[in-house]
C-alpha cells in the first residue's frame, strides 16, 4: 500500500512537471509563447493555420509580423471572423499587436498564422519546426504540434478532437 | 350630427384599411415569387463535377442536396465544414445516399476539378466538387444568392465568402440552411427532415 501511494505521488509529480514544462514553452524577451499547434490538412490543401497563446509581460506593445514553417513557402498573419454568415479573412498588414500585459490566443475562427504554399501535408502527431518574427523582440524558433483536423484548441495535450 | 360624423369617420377608416389591404395584396401578387420566397435561392446552373462530367441543376432533380461554396485555400471554415459534412454522412448511415453533398469552388483560378477531387476525397468521396468557368461560377453564385469577394494579401489573395450551407429539397427548392458553427444535432435533424420529406413524396 505504501509503495502504491508513493508510486501515485510520483505519478502525480510527473504529471505536474509535464504540465509545467508544457506551459513554459518559449520565451523571447518579455514574450511568452505557449503550445504552438496546427491542424492536420486535407489532401491537396495548400494552406494551414498556426495557433498558440502569446503573452506580453513587458511594458510596451510588440507585433507578431511573420514567421516561417519548414513545410510552407511563406507565412502571413491573418484575422478571421464569421460576420452575418460570411467568412471574412484579412491579412494584418501591421502584424498582430500584443499589448503590454495582454494575452492573445490565436485559434480557429480568429487570429492565426497562415501557412501558405504548403509543400507537404500536415499529419496528426507531426511536430513541425518553424519560427515566429516579432517587430521588437525578434525571431524565435518554435515547434508546432499537429492535432486532428477538427481540433478546436484550448488546454494542453492536444486532444482537441471534436467527438 | 355627432352620429353622422362618427359614421363618416368609420367609413373613411374602412376605406383606408381596404386600400392598404388591396395594395398589399397587389404588391404581394406582383413581387412575391411563384412558389414563395424559398424559390429565391437556387436555380439553373451548368458546372463541371470533379470527375470531369458536366453537371446541371436538372441532374440533381428528385433528391435533396446540400450545397456549400468555398475554396481549397481556405484554412478554417471550408475544411471544418467539409469535416462536419463527412461526420454527418457517417451518422446518417444509409440515409446519406438519399441526398447529395456539393462543394462549389469560388476560386476557379486556383482550384481545378482534380484538386477538388483530391481535397474532398480526404473527407468523403461522395462529396461532389463543382468547378466552373468565371461565368459559370458567377451564375451559380447568383442563383444561390451567395456572397464572395477577393481580398488581396501581400503576395496573393484570399476570399471572403458565405459560410452558410443550403439544403435544397428534392424539387430543388430551399428547405433549410445550416449555419457555420451550428450544433451537429440541429444540423442532422434538418437533414433528416428533408430526407423524410423527399421519401414521403416518393423521392
Amino acid at each position: 500500500m505504501k509503495r502504491f501511494i508513493s508510486n501515485l505521488t510520483a505519478a502525480a509529480l510527473i504529471c505536474l512537471v509535464a504540465t509545467a514544462v508544457e506551459a513554459a514553452d518559449y520565451t523571447l524577451g518579455t514574450l511568452k509563447i505557449s503550445t504552438p499547434w496546427s491542424r492536420a490538412t486535407p489532401a491537396a490543401a495548400k494552406v494551414a493555420g498556426g495557433f498558440m497563446v502569446i503573452e506580453n509581460t513587458g511594458n510596451e506593445s510588440d507585433f507578431l509580423i511573420g514567421g516561417s514553417l519548414v513545410r510552407s513557402g511563406r507565412v502571413e498573419i491573418h484575422e478571421m471572423a464569421v460576420v452575418n454568415d460570411i467568412m471574412k479573412m484579412r491579412e494584418l498588414p501591421e502584424g498582430l499587436e500584443i499589448k503590454p500585459g495582454a494575452t492573445i490566443t490565436l485559434k480557429p475562427g480568429g487570429y492565426h498564422v497562415m501557412f501558405m504554399e504548403l509543400k507537404e501535408p500536415l499529419a496528426e502527431g507531426d511536430k513541425v519546426e518553424g519560427t515566429l518574427i516579432f517587430k521588437k523582440a525578434g525571431t524565435v524558433k518554435v515547434s508546432y504540434e499537429v492535432r486532428s483536423r477538427g481540433a478546436k484548441g484550448g488546454g494542453h495535450g492536444g486532444h482537441g478532437g471534436k467527438h | 350630427m355627432k352620429l353622422r360624423s362618427i359614421l363618416a369617420g368609420v367609413a373613411i377608416a374602412t376605406l383606408v384599411i381596404a386600400a392598404i389591404a388591396g395594395g398589399t395584396l397587389l404588391v404581394t401578387r406582383t413581387f412575391m415569387p411563384k412558389g414563395g420566397f424559398a424559390s429565391l435561392v437556387g436555380g439553373p446552373f451548368v458546372m463541371t463535377a470533379h470527375d470531369g462530367r458536366r453537371l446541371t441543376d436538372k441532374d440533381l432533380a428528385g433528391k435533396p442536396f446540400a450545397i456549400f461554396f468555398g475554396f481549397t485555400q481556405c484554412p478554417d471554415v471550408c475544411p471544418t465544414t467539409m469535416l462536419e459534412v463527412a461526420n454527418m454522412m457517417e451518422r446518417l448511415g444509409a440515409d446519406a445516399d438519399r441526398m447529395r453533398f456539393l462543394f462549389v469552388t469560388v476560386d476557379p483560378e486556383r482550384d481545378t476539378p482534380d484538386l477538388l477531387r483530391d481535397y474532398l476525397s480526404s473527407f468523403d468521396k461522395r462529396i461532389v466538387g463543382l468547378y466552373g468557368s468565371k461565368e459559370e461560377t458567377e451564375r451559380i453564385v447568383k442563383a444561390y444568392r451567395v456572397f464572395y469577394e477577393r481580398v488581396p494579401t501581400k503576395e496573393s489573395y484570399t476570399i471572403n465568402h458565405t459560410a452558410t450551407m443550403f439544403v435544397m429539397d428534392h424539387r430543388g427548392r430551399l428547405a433549410k440552411t445550416l449555419a457555420f458553427g451550428e450544433d451537429e444535432g440541429s444540423r442532422l435533424a434538418k437533414l433528416r427532415d428533408v430526407i423524410a420529406l423527399s421519401r414521403q413524396s416518393g423521392g
